[in-house]
């Protein structure tokens, strides 16, 4: 029951908020974000003992079920849900925006589909959310995105819908090979798909697949991308890329590497390869942009790359190390689009070479700036260093060929971030002369999310044993004949 | 089937109204409570059926089985829908508007023996019911060069497909020695093949598929949607078309079954050209009434996967398809009929303006376009769901989920016309409190469809 209030609060405070007029959507929403993230924190605490289920009954006769599960990768990334929509709403609110009822509603709602994502254990339920996260993610990025909005998201929303309808045709294959032909439920679908003979799991893999391999994005699926991240307003590519694209990499670790086992056996050669292509491409196109969001959108394809790599690696620890790295990616990178915002409204430009001395005018906001950019660079005592170690623990002891390769590959592209993250900081922090005349410093509601952000990213990085606690077991579930 | 008499008393009734009352607003106001009446009759019919033994009736003519009742129940609810709110719009195409009602009643009593017919006569008989009052229809916005362009287009091509139907019907009885349906089986069964059986099967697939508007027998629909006024396109597109997808189904269900190794592929082909010509055609569209006149042809493709899947699920999928289908179809035909412009220019700035007429069109082309929760996602799940259990058409399901895609291509942009664009839209007539009530209504039964879709499913009987 009380994993339904993870669905309901945003989703009735997010129809409520349609109707409230001006002010009154913004601390609704704030309200409700607060709300989610309590019911949230509580779960993932009651998480320690044992998995929370909700049932219902749904549509019986389509063997569907309206049932939810909370382990512990689902509370995780609940959490971080409600964690980054909190600290979202916080960051908005000395922000002006056109029609806030409607806008606050979309965010609620979208928080909506996401959670009923990450709690979903019935495929159909599954695909349900997948869709409805994305609809308002749509609406948000067409109506209050930047000047090529319409057709970027447009663009954004085709890929991802040709995605979900070629998983939802493997889904009803799936289901179809249950016993009694037709159950939805995350154990008969894992039961049934792992039955399969190879060869059918190989083609299925991929109808499956491509839906996720979208979403994360993977190098040849990424195209959208970039240009969403850029076109969209702040509160949604923060919602976006801390949060939809996990959906991808959950999605591939729930429904995926136990469904068809032998079929992830494999291609996963091949996912790892793409992947650590994506991982050198995006780091390198990151290196020569100049504008700050889409630098930050190319490296958030270089980190899901790696995560990716590391999921079809068949390791343990990588496993759980992608526990891990999802909550902490998900933190860094909203602190990064929080503060890639805070300069935009303050100088008008995202331009790096029009910006620098961020240091002297603005000196609190420089700070956190390196913080969460050391963070993202997975210094040590950082959190974004757990999670790598472990991931790159993970590829080294992974079973495919040429894991010694692979992981020297990828690890160049930590050096590649090294370069990028640092330029940027020396570029719009530092730099020869100060532009950045216009002196304004962090204000309150700023400070507030900043610092959720950096405690979050200081704590994990010297004590994680919280998170690693909590996505122990599930790390273990996942990885095929452990 | 009370109901068959009920549409033709219904009929006379509404063409002596035309008699007799002169004022339009009294005349729709008749017609709508006869088609509340007809719905009453057709719940009547369906409380009397026991569920598991079918009626022979009329000499072993019609054969009511429970699920043919949910239809001829359901569609005729349909109709209701549509009456409630197009009757205002209908009053405008002409000065004959009690012959138009006369006509839809018509239609109704055909659909009403399709969906019961025993025997190809009936089947013959049916479709001409059924067409006839379309052709007029078409053509009854007399002024316009472009409605009589329809309606003469539409008698042309559908008297050379009916000629295809009865050369088919010919060559069959020629096969079978038998007219009736259900008597059919066992001789196609147990026969050896026989080419006349064959090549009957295929004379009538191909004027079932002009009927539905499949390609390529496709190419009338799109100048006859555009042309015929609003009102009657919103009714061709949606009840007729289904009520000849339950005939086709019938037919191939029941009496080909057993031969299915010989048509399935020529069928399966039939349906990936519909789906690609009707999706990919709709989007190079100007106009969103001829948009919707292709994607009318995309969606036949959809509900043409019953017919391919030979199993319980297809009664059941191309009910739930027709329902789906024809609320949201109806629903956003009422919103178009409403503007001046039929561009999607015309759409330009509707949320700003009315904020619930745009909502209300949103929802039903999310069902259009097949979004979770609205009835058009259960609709297509189900007829996947039907050709999935087949087996062997996996590579026509993925085909038909590519060209979904597509169409979400087109029926979005309607949305962002609506909503992200700016523009003032202008409409026919003020929208009045009681349109947007009826709209809420369709709206919710739509969401209905897509979230209890088993308030419905599990009264169909198969």
């Amino acid at each position: 029951m009380v994993l339904l209030f993870l669905i309901l609060i945003p989703l009735i405070t997010g129809i409520m908020s349609f109707a409230v007029k001006g002010e009154g959507a913004k601390a609704l929403a704030l309200l409700s974000s607060i709300l989610t993230l309590g019911v949230s924190a509580y779960i993932s605490g009651a998480n320690y003992s044992a998995p929370i289920t909700y049932n219902h009954d749904w549509i019986s006769i389509l063997g569907t079920q309206f049932s939810l599960a909370a382990d512990g990768m689902s509370s995780m990334l609940c959490l971080l849900t409600g964690i980054v929509v909190m600290v979202v709403m916080i960051s908005n609110v000395n922000k002006e925006v056109e029609s806030p009822g409607a806008f606050y509603g979309f965010l609620l709602l979208s928080q909506a589909g996401l959670m009923g994502v990450f709690l979903a254990s019935d495929a159909l339920v599954f695909y349900v959310f997948w869709e409805l996260a994305l609809i308002p993610v749509y609406f948000l990025c067409s109506r209050w995105g930047g000047e090529k909005r319409i057709a970027v998201t447009f663009k954004f929303f085709i890929y991802t819908f040709v995605g979900s309808l070629m998983m939802l045709a493997g889904l009803i294959f799936l289901s179809m090979q249950t016993q009694g032909l037709s159950s939805y439920s995350w154990a008969d679908i894992t039961r049934a798909g792992a039955a399969l003979p190879p060869a059918t799991q190989q083609w299925l893999f991929w109808l499956i697949f491509i839906a996720f391999a979208i979403k994360m994005p993977i190098f040849p699926f990424h195209t959208w991308q970039p240009d969403t991240y850029e076109q969209s307003p702040t509160p949604v590519t923060i919602i976006l890329s801390a949060l939809m694209v996990k959906m991808g990499l959950y999605a591939v670790l729930r429904w995926l590497l136990p469904v068809l086992p032998a079929g992830v056996a494999y291609w996963s050669d091949t996912v790892v390869v793409l992947s650590v292509i994506g991982i050198i491409y995006a780091s390198c196109i990151a290196i020569v942009q100049t504008d700050m969001k889409r630098l930050v959108a190319y490296s958030s394809i270089a980190h899901m790359g790696l995560m990716a790599a590391v999921a079809f690696s068949h390791s343990n620890i990588g496993m759980h190390g992608i526990m891990v790295q999802m909550f902490n990616h998900g933190i860094n990178i909203t602190g990064m689009w929080l503060i890639v915002s805070m300069v935009e409204n303050r100088w008008g430009t995202r331009d790096m070479t029009k910006l620098g001395g961020m240091a002297t005018s603005a000196p609190n906001m420089a700070i956190a700036f390196v913080i969460i950019s050391l963070a993202s660079v997975a210094l040590p005592l950082t959190n974004g260093f757990v999670g790598e170690f472990m991931l790159f623990n993970g590829l080294f002891s992974g079973t495919e060929s040429n894991h010694i390769v692979v992981m020297v590959v990828a690890g160049l592209g930590i050096i590649l971030g090294a370069v990028y993250t640092l330029n940027m900081i020396q570029k719009t922090a530092y730099g020869s002369t100060v532009k950045m005349v216009i002196a304004k410093d962090l204000s309150m509601n700023e400070y507030v999310g900043l610092a959720i952000v950096i405690i979050l990213i200081i704590f994990l990085g010297v004590y994680p044993k919280p998170l690693l606690d909590l996505t122990y077991n599930i790390a273990g579930m996942i990885v095929p004949g452990h | 089937m009370k109901a068959i008499i009920a549409t033709t008393v219904f009929g006379i009734v509404m063409m002596f109204a035309g008699l007799m009352v002169n004022n339009k607003k009294s005349v729709v106001t008749i017609a709508t409570l006869l088609f509340i009446a007809l719905l009453g009759v057709n719940i009547w019919d369906l409380a009397t059926i026991s569920s598991n033994a079918p009626q022979l009736l009329f000499s072993n003519m019609l054969r009511v089985e429970h699920y043919s009742l949910w239809f001829n129940t359901l569609m005729t609810g349909c109709s209701v829908l549509y009456v409630l709110l197009m009757g205002k719009e209908i009053q405008k195409v002409g000065s004959h508007v009690a012959e138009y009602f006369a006509l839809i009643f018509f239609i109704l009593c055909g659909l009403y023996i399709l969906s019961t017919y025993n025997n190809l006569l009936m089947l013959f008989i049916g479709i001409e019911i059924l067409s006839i009052p379309q052709y007029i229809l078409a053509g009854s916005d007399k002024r316009n060069l472009k409605s009589s362009e329809a309606s003469l287009k539409y008698f042309l091509m559908g008297a050379f497909s009916t000629g295809i139907l009865l050369m088919g019907i010919a060559l069959l009885y020629g096969a079978a020695r038998t007219f009736n349906i259900m008597d059919m089986v066992s001789v196609l069964h147990s026969d050896a093949l026989n080419p006349l059986a064959l090549a009957g099967i295929m004379f009538i697939m191909i004027a079932m598929s002009f009927k539905v508007s499949a390609a390529p027998m496709h190419m009338w629909t799109p100048d006859v949607y555009d042309g015929a006024p609003t009102p009657f396109t919103a009714y061709m597109a949606t009840i007729v078309k289904a009520s000849a997808f339950f005939a086709f189904i019938r037919l191939f269900q029941v009496s080909f079954n057993s031969l299915s190794d010989h048509w399935t592929l020529i069928l399966a082909i039939i349906t990936a050209a519909t789906l690609l010509v009707g999706n990919v055609t709709a989007v190079f569209q100007q106009s969103v009434k001829r948009m919707l006149a292709y994607s009318s042809i995309a969606q036949a493709g959809f509900m043409l996967f019953a017919v391919l899947a030979i199993n319980k699920f297809a009664w059941q999928g191309i009910i739930i398809y027709a329902v789906a289908y024809s609320v949201a179809t109806i629903g956003i035909f009422s919103v178009l009929v409403k503007l001046k412009d039929y561009t999607y220019d015309g759409f330009n700035g509707l949320a700003k303006k009315e904020p619930l007429l745009a909502f209300t069109a949103s929802i039903f082309l999310f069902s259009l376009a097949g979004i979770p929760l609205t009835g058009g996602f259960m609709a297509k799940y189900y007829v996947l769901l039907a050709v999935v259990q087949q087996g062997h058409l996996l590579w026509l399901v993925i085909f038909g989920l590519l060209m979904a895609a597509i169409s979400v291509y087109y029926y979005f942009r309607v949305i962002i016309a609506m909503y992200f664009k700016t523009g003032t839209p202008e409409f026919t007539s003020p929208v009045t409190m009681g349109d947007k009530v009826m709209l809420v209504i369709t709206c919710i039964l739509v969401l209905l469809i897509g979230i209890l879709p088993q308030l419905l499913l599990n009264r169909i009987i198969a």
